[in-house]
């Protein structure tokens, strides 16, 4: 679904992204770990479309989207969370997912009927907050919720664009023990329909949800392997002694 | 057009950009380091240049005037910075807008009701009156070649002050990363009101040398304040040496585009269409450049780095 | 619940509609035009909070889109049109592409940096204005003929203007809602809230906020051709952006984004300038710290009096 093939990227002299390939297969979450300054979210900019890539490309479905800016990646076909949640804190939250559906679902530039009466966009949009088990909340104000409920509402505003690959970066920061369990689940439960990649410091989630791992070092990936081969990986461990994982 | 009125016109013009420079300096480190769009920034002009013609009425020496109106300028820039803008630092841009335009409108009106609505003049010191022979044919008023002097000098002397002081370097660390300057343990507030007082008194003195070449008159701070601003996007906010390249340029087009434009346009067309349109697009000028520059350098000339 | 702010609304059009009739009754039949002023003050109110109440966007040029739409018809009529739906088209036409220039550019940055260009290029269109001697220049410029409707003048004073102004005020009121409440204004409101996440939602937002840049500035056009039709005078000082300080006031005592914010705000101003102004000659000396302090302790200014759970788009 998603194909990233030798991208490369400098700061003045500074690489930050060396010859990176990786690919997510339909049903697949591949997970990007790696110190901080690794080059996670410079990585992450790129295929979003915020940075462009001094070369190599990015492919999605298929297609070459290296060119395209962040809107249009989105229209594409990704779907993607923040590391800082980020969401329409004055819309109610079933408005923040109806928003989100409205860019996939016909034109915007309709000026004279209420959005907020479309059955339809409200429609598929209660079926995504129930999805992601929200639907309780629909009628409250973002700005209301709690962290963990954030972080859900995120990832059902990244389904409304019923993406072809959801990117997550470090969805479970933040969260207590229960709160990351919830959203463990729910994650394994989208997978099989939205292939992921997943950009995690949390070793646990990672190990619980990833099929393979690729370990992300000054820029280059020294590791790729299922979680319990990168475990054993000595380059790996290497990078992560110190990590506290 | 010869050659002696060219470079009279440079000179006006240089004079006019240091004179911008001296408005901008402040107005683009407040904005820089406090993220604070202040739009009684002009009005400080004013104050300066009814300061000036107050005192020196009072007093009848213009060096003395020109002490006191500094001074005087600095406590009111501090007093409003006390009173009003401290509490207006963590508001909406739009709180910001609208609280200065209330100060703009309040202080206007009072310069109106204590020195009348008509404009007013003073004569320059006795010390630079007069002028001198620059070249054969030129000859220049001293107390224009003396602003220019002091506008160098205070640029240079600010440009070091920013790049070499402790303080300096606290402003453009503020200006770049204000979370890290506050997590430094430096007493922030009290480098706010630095800068802003300076700023101010920065202000005040480009209307106290404006007032005897310029008319003294409410409102005066107004239309310099836009300029202003149109030279700090050119320069790139926050940027104190931005600030300089810019108002200089700003200046110079400014007042070269005025008197040449018209006499250009009319090498193109006919005399009545020349002296229809040369004033509209000599007038226009320095907003066609800042257009440029949004264009081609959104963040300005010379960006501070890290300011978004 | 829902409609309080149709039934408002209601309430105000129903007043201005009687007023023709009320004003005559009470002896007060001066007071028209005082009216008529504060509807065109409400009219640029209403499309200037599309941009800053829906969109975000603080213009503080936003009066000269109202001296751009004067001057249009003015221009108009000197030159012998005369038929007031022919200037509308010729008024709409340019002050939108001005506002499709000016806002393509000012829109390449955000923030503050929007607000100092906004202010900048009303400050050029003032100076433009001011520098157009065969229309009176700086002393502005008296029209000797107004705009007809279908030939007729009935459209020119008296009972007749009034209710066209209105006309255009609901109009205006109307459509500004309407924008703000479909998938359009959705996208804008999106793009206020979080521009980074209407983005990651897959919309444009800069294409956005151009056109409602672009549709609000055409309103303040509409009136600024009304403000001819009424004053039969045109002059650059409607266009200088202490006005546009004006409109601002209007709209954030009014409350940023709300239904009727924007007319009350505006007549708000206008009936405190004529009452402070008839008791007190030097009432700015009044407004201005009244503004200062309303920002200082009634955050949210007069919104929060009228409105209490408004909120503030920053």
């Amino acid at each position: 679904m998603l194909a990233i093939e030798s991208l490369n990227k400098n700061f003045g002299a500074l690489q930050v992204s060396k010859d990176i390939s990786l690919s997510v297969a339909p049903g697949q979450c591949h997970a990007v770990i790696g110190p901080n300054g690794a080059g996670k979210t410079t990585l992450i900019h790129q295929i979003s479309g915020v940075l462009r890539q001094d070369s190599g490309r990015v492919l999605l479905g298929g297609r070459d989207v290296s060119h395209l800016s962040v809107w249009e990646r989105v229209q594409a076909g990704l779907g993607r969370t923040f590391q800082i949640t980020s969401v329409l804190p004055t819309f109610s939250v079933l408005e923040n997912v109806a928003t989100a559906v409205q860019a996939k679902t016909g034109s915007s530039m309709r000026f004279f009927t209420s959005a907020a009466g479309e059955a339809t966009l409200n429609e598929q949009a209660q079926a995504i907050l129930s999805r992601v088990g929200l639907s309780d909340r629909a009628d409250r104000p973002a700005a209301d919720l709690s962290h963990g409920e954030l972080r859900l509402l995120e990832i059902a505003i990244a389904l409304a664009g019923s993406p072809k690959l959801l990117l997550l970066d470090e969805p479970m920061a933040g969260l207590g023990k229960t709160e990351s369990a919830v959203l463990i689940d729910l994650l394994n439960e989208l997978r099989s329909s939205f292939p992921m990649l997943l950009v995690e410091h949390d070793m646990d989630a990672v190990f619980q949800l990833a099929d393979e791992v690729s370990v992300l070092v000054d820029g280059k990936i020294v590791a790729r392997g299922t979680p319990s081969e990168v475990r054993e990986n000595p380059q790996a461990r290497a990078a992560y002694l110190g990590e506290g994982a | 057009m010869s050659l002696t009125l060219f470079l009279i016109l440079c000179l006006n013009g240089l004079q006019y950009g240091l004179l911008l420079f001296l408005i901008a300096a402040g107005l683009t480190l407040v904005f820089g380091v406090m993220g604070f769009i202040n739009l009684a920034h002009g009005v400080q002009y004013m104050v300066g240049a009814y300061l000036i013609f107050a005192f020196t009425a009072l007093t009848g020496n213009f060096w003395i005037a020109l002490l006191l109106s500094l001074i005087t300028a600095l406590l009111i820039g501090l007093i409003l910075e006390y009173v009003v803008f401290r509490r207006l630092y963590a508001r909406s841009h739009l709180d910001q807008v609208l609280a200065t335009f209330g100060i703009i409108i309040f202080l206007n009106e009072l310069a109106k009701v204590l020195f009348g609505p008509a404009t007013l003049s003073i004569d320059t010191p006795e010390l630079l009156s007069g002028s001198i022979q620059l070249t054969e044919q030129l000859r220049y008023p001293v107390y224009r070649l003396a602003t220019i002097g002091v506008g160098l000098v205070v640029a240079v002397g600010l440009f070091l002050t920013i790049s070499y002081t402790r303080t300096g370097m606290l402003i453009r660390a503020g200006s770049t990363t204000p979370e890290m300057v506050s997590a430094l343990g430096v007493n922030i507030k009290q480098l706010f009101q630095i800068v802003f007082g300076v700023g101010a008194m920065l202000a005040g003195f480009a209307g106290v040398i404006a007032a005897p070449i310029f008319a003294i008159e409410p409102g005066m701070g107004d239309n310099i304040l836009i300029i202003a601003f149109v030279v700090i996007i050119i320069g790139g906010v926050g940027s104190i040496g931005g600030a300089f390249v810019a108002a200089i340029l700003v200046g110079l087009i400014d007042t070269l585009g005025r008197s040449l434009m018209t006499e250009f346009l009319g090498l193109l067309f006919n005399a009545s269409m020349a002296n229809q349109i040369g004033p509209a697009l000599a007038s226009m000028l320095i907003y066609i450049l800042m257009a440029a520059i949004l264009v081609f350098r959104p963040k300005g000339l010379l960006p501070a780095k890290g300011v978004a | 619940m829902m409609d309080r702010g149709a039934l408002i609304g209601g309430m105000i059009f129903a007043l201005l509609l009687a007023m023709p009739v009320l004003l005559p009754i009470l002896g007060a039949g001066y007071l028209t035009g005082l009216l008529i002023k504060a509807m065109l003050l409400a009219i640029a109110a209403i499309s200037l909070d599309l941009i800053i109440g829906h969109g975000g966007m603080v213009s503080l040029g936003h009066a000269a889109f109202i001296g751009v739409g004067a001057y249009a018809t003015a221009i108009g009529l000197e030159s012998g049109i005369e038929e007031i739906l022919l200037l509308l088209v010729i008024t709409l036409a340019v002050t939108g592409g001005i506002a499709l220039i000016t806002g393509m550019l000012a829109l390449r940055t955000s923030g503050v940096y929007f607000l100092m260009i906004t202010l900048a290029f009303g400050q050029m269109i003032y100076f433009t204005l001011t520098s157009l001697a065969a229309y009176g220049g700086d002393d502005g410029l008296t029209l000797w003929s107004l705009a007809t409707l279908f030939g007729s003048d009935i459209v020119q004073e008296g009972e007749g203007l009034y209710f066209f102004v209105l006309a255009a005020l609901f109009l205006s009121w109307f459509s500004v809602w309407r924008i703000s409440q479909s998938r359009f204004g959705r996208v804008l409101r999106a793009a206020r809230d979080n521009p980074q996440r209407a983005e990651v939602m897959g919309y444009p937002i800069v294409r956005y906020q151009l056109i409602a840049y672009v549709i609000a500035a055409c309103i303040a056009g509409v009136s600024g051709l009304l403000l001819v039709q009424y004053a039969e005078f045109v002059s650059p000082s409607i266009a200088a952006w202490q006005r546009s300080g004006d409109l601002i006031v209007a709209v954030v005592l009014g409350g940023l984004g709300s239904r009727n914010g924007a007319i009350l705000g505006a007549f708000f101003i206008v009936i405190m300038e004529e009452f402070l102004s008839s008791i007190f000659h030097e009432w700015r000396l009044i407004y201005g710290p009244l503004l200062v302090i309303l920002v200082l302790y009634a955050k949210g200014g007069l919104n929060d009096l009228i409105h209490p759970k408004s909120r503030e788009a920053s």
